[in-house]
């Protein structure tokens, strides 16, 4: 008797799912989980979703077992979930009615860096930040900078388009992606984009990045890597109103400046971090604004002087720049770790991620408070204002009967606002569970229709991540948004 | 500057028959012909600049020409690489990168919107107004170097951004990679198997002290390069007469070179991507971008 088929004879003794038993015949017993602990723990990310239910834990260390998991899943006509870290926002890694879930954080090797040709290729599960840290001293780094950098992986910012303070000049990840090795839904395994130059064909490259695990997984990533600035500014201006600080950002943009980085804090958020940083953020200011600019001296010196003017024709109290890189790191430290220090107000948040105009910054900042006012909740608004990515964030405590739908309800104007000021739906958390319900209020039925060509050519068998992103289709089990918020969530 | 009304292009498309849009027909031969397709106009102005919001609204008909000298009143312009007469839909359609795409960006960041008619007729929108977003599917990056094929585009936003004060042309015969050492984000480099070629942009004393740094290593101020005419992949080789854009993967040569090499797998997904939009095949029916070389 064959050793495979003495485990099928021992898992039908057991009453075995045959779908584990075919999955431990591929990875083996130890990386193949589904006692309670681990279905339990990657049931939910770092977004308010609760409910979902995992099926079966998949760790697979390489390509070929990745399409192994997804070939074995779609032959049982399981779905699969991919999952990186789990600090998704919207619930993208959320498994309804128990699929497979194709973790990825073990795929965590640095394959290759080309310092000459500026690219480097990377396993999925590389940890943003510590790619960066990799490649420190080559002169060169990975542009996209979500706050949850210090554990979100790459394969996860390719799935999600990650941004961060840093893509206003930059980009998001799309930008810095230039070819990706895929495990399709159904374990074909295929190469997209070029390490160089537009590959042949369509670009399925930039189709693929931001489709939050529904067109398939990324087994390796080849990232582009970005000068290091020969210098670097970083300014800090506090305004009296915040429409001052979202106005100075307005006609920073139509003065043709392109800072690196335009961040705005309002006073609720610098009160509660200041006393963990030490910043010297101004904590009686209405807001601060954050602007980098980075590149040659001359050019940054020119544009200093063009803010400064700037903000104090918009109202700014102070502009500080940072003299010394201890300073420089504080204010950074300051705004990346802002929702940790949100505790100290409320014991639970919810937090958006909406896009306007940036143009409309001022007026629909107006609103948000207003919509919040109105609710009897609190708002604390730390955002990307020079993208005019929004990141407004209800904080509440749970216990208190009702506030819940008062909550959903604030969020679900802060939406609508957004997309009437001529915005979009989400700048860079994406859609994943949270947001599908409105994806009829940004898209028509053609449109989705549109986008459902685009998923069903990579997924023609609906079973990678299904359930997301579009709402036409099956619904998420037992799921429900809004619950009690976790800990250690980023934006 | 007047709102872009589409209807008259849904019509014109139909529902039924082979069509294709005709832009300038500046580089009409790029990945296959018309088939005798019928073909159509894309529509044509300008229908909103925000210099503010880095954005402009423009139909697909509009000439490059006419777009540059809109933006360039506002000091900004847009990471699309495209002949004066070339339209902005069929220049996206093509999907080149622009040369100076160390600085300007490249076009696959470009089209934040599309408002399209797909094969069955009917209108749809793909992507968002606004400079970042993640709602949805990416078809803006798909639609990008199509060809056409996989609905036509009516209207399109773009991302724009501001021009460079001062910029500088500078050659000479060194090392690609010692000029790149010299400097910080470089437009172009481009090298012809002796000479570097290199276009360094942005503020004006940043420019003025790059160019020194560059006169140190022996290189002499020059004009625009003119490239040979056709494109090809980058694999190593120089090809005779060529010129190579440096990081870009791109060779520019005078012969034609041979058709693109797609691997089996990602040629089914593209076809599979066109059978789902497409699936009679009327929407520029001659044209495979697989056919592309670069």
């Amino acid at each position: 008797m064959s050793a495979s088929f003495v485990r099928i004879l021992v898992g039908r003794i057991r009453g075995e799912d045959p779908l584990v038993r075919d999955l431990k015949a591929v990875l083996g017993r130890g990386r193949v989980e589904i006692g309670p602990a681990a279905l339990n723990l990657y049931s939910h990310d770092a977004s308010v979703t609760r409910g979902g239910h995992a099926g079966i834990v998949c760790f697979p260390e390489n390509t070929a077992e990745v399409s192994a998991c997804v070939a074995t899943a779609a032959r049982h006509g399981r779905p699969f979930v991919p999952r990186g870290a789990g600090t998704g926002l919207s619930g993208g890694a959320v498994p309804c009615d128990e699929p497979v879930m194709v973790v990825t954080t073990r795929m965590d090797a640095i394959h290759e860096v080309d310092v000459e040709r500026r690219l480097a290729w990377v396993g999925p599960g590389v940890v943003n930040l510590d790619l960066s840290l990799y490649l420190e001293g080559t002169g060169l780094h990975f542009a996209p900078d979500p706050s949850s950098q210090q554990a979100c992986t790459i394969g996860g910012n390719v799935a999600n388009n990650a941004g961060g303070p840093h893509c206003l000049l930059y980009g998001v990840t799309s930008a810095h992606v230039l070819a990706v090795e895929v495990v399709l839904p159904d374990g074909e395994v295929v190469v997209i984009g070029a390490e160089e130059g537009r590959a042949a064909g369509y670009d399925l490259r930039g189709a693929f990045v931001g489709g939050e695990g529904t067109l398939g997984i990324a087994t390796s990533i080849c990232v582009r890597l970005t000068e290091d600035p020969p210098e670097v500014a970083t300014l800090l201006l506090d305004f009296e109103r915040v429409q001052g600080a979202a106005d100075t950002v307005t006609a920073v943009i139509a003065d043709g400046i392109v800072p690196a980085a335009l961040e705005i804090m309002d006073q609720r958020v610098v009160e509660a971090v200041e006393p963990f940083v030490k910043a010297g953020y101004p904590i009686d200011a209405a807001a601060v604004l954050i602007v980098e600019l980075d590149g040659m001296s001359a050019g940054i010196a020119a544009a200093t002087a063009r803010i400064e003017a700037i903000g104090m024709a918009n109202g700014a109290r102070n502009v500080r720049v940072a003299a010394t890189e201890d300073e420089r790191a504080r204010i950074w430290k300051g705004r990346k770790s802002a929702f940790g220090a949100i505790a100290v107000i409320k014991p639970d948040y919810y937090l958006n991620d909406t896009v306007i105009p940036r143009t409309r910054l001022a007026e629909v900042l107006t609103r948000v408070y207003e919509v919040v006012a109105e609710r009897d909740l609190i708002v604390m608004n730390v955002f990307h204002a020079g993208d005019g990515n929004l990141h407004p964030l209800i904080v509440y405590d749970a216990r208190e009967p009702g506030v819940m739908e008062r909550v959903l309800e604030a969020g679900e104007e802060i939406v609508r606002i957004s997309v009437e000021a001529g915005g979009v739906l989400s700048g860079e958390h994406g859609i994943g569970l949270e947001k599908k319900r409105f994806m009829p209020l940004q898209f028509s039925p053609a449109d989705l229709e549109a986008q459902e060509r685009l998923r069903r050519a990579f997924d023609v068998d609906g079973l990678a991540n299904p359930a997301k992103v579009l709402p036409s289709g099956a619904s998420c089990g037992h799921v429900t948004t809004l619950g009690q918020a976790p800990e250690g969530t980023w934006v | 500057m007047g709102v872009i009304d589409l209807r008259a292009f849904r019509d014109d498309i139909g529902r039924a028959d082979q069509v294709c849009v005709r832009g300038g027909g500046t580089r009409w031969g790029v990945g296959g012909d018309d088939a005798g397709a019928r073909s159509v106009s894309a529509p044509v102005g300008i229908e909103a600049f925000e210099p503010a919001e880095m954005t402009v609204t423009v139909g697909a008909g509009t000439t490059m020409a006419a777009l540059s000298a809109a933006l360039a009143e506002h000091g900004q312009e847009v990471a699309i690489d495209g002949p004066a007469d070339s339209t902005v839909g069929g220049a996206l359609m093509v999907g080149r990168n622009p040369l100076r795409r160390g600085r300007l960006g490249e076009v696959a960041d470009v089209l934040l919107q599309a408002d399209c008619v797909g094969a069955d007729g009917a209108v749809f929108t793909a992507g968002g107004p606004t400079v970042k977003n993640v709602t949805g599917y990416d078809l803006c990056r798909l639609l990008v170097g199509s060809l056409g094929t996989l609905a036509l585009v009516g209207r399109v936003i773009l991302r724009t951004r501001p021009s460079p004060e001062a910029f500088a042309w500078m050659s000479g015969a060194v090392g690609t990679s010692e000029v790149v050492d010299a400097l910080y984000r470089p437009a172009t480099v481009l090298w012809d198997g002796i000479a570097t070629t290199v276009r360094v942009e942005g503020y004006g004393d940043d420019v003025n002290e790059e160019v020194g740094r560059l006169q140190m290593l022996g290189m002499v101020p020059t004009g625009e390069p003119v490239l040979p005419r056709e494109r090809d992949r980058w694999t190593g080789v120089l090809p005779v007469g060529g010129i190579l854009e440096v990081g870009a993967g791109v060779v520019h040569r005078p012969d034609a070179p041979e058709s693109g090499k797609v691997a089996i797998g990602v040629r089914a997904l593209g076809e599979r991507l066109r059978d789902s939009f497409d699936p009679t095949r009327r929407l520029n029916p001659g044209r495979d971008p697989h056919r592309v070389p670069a």
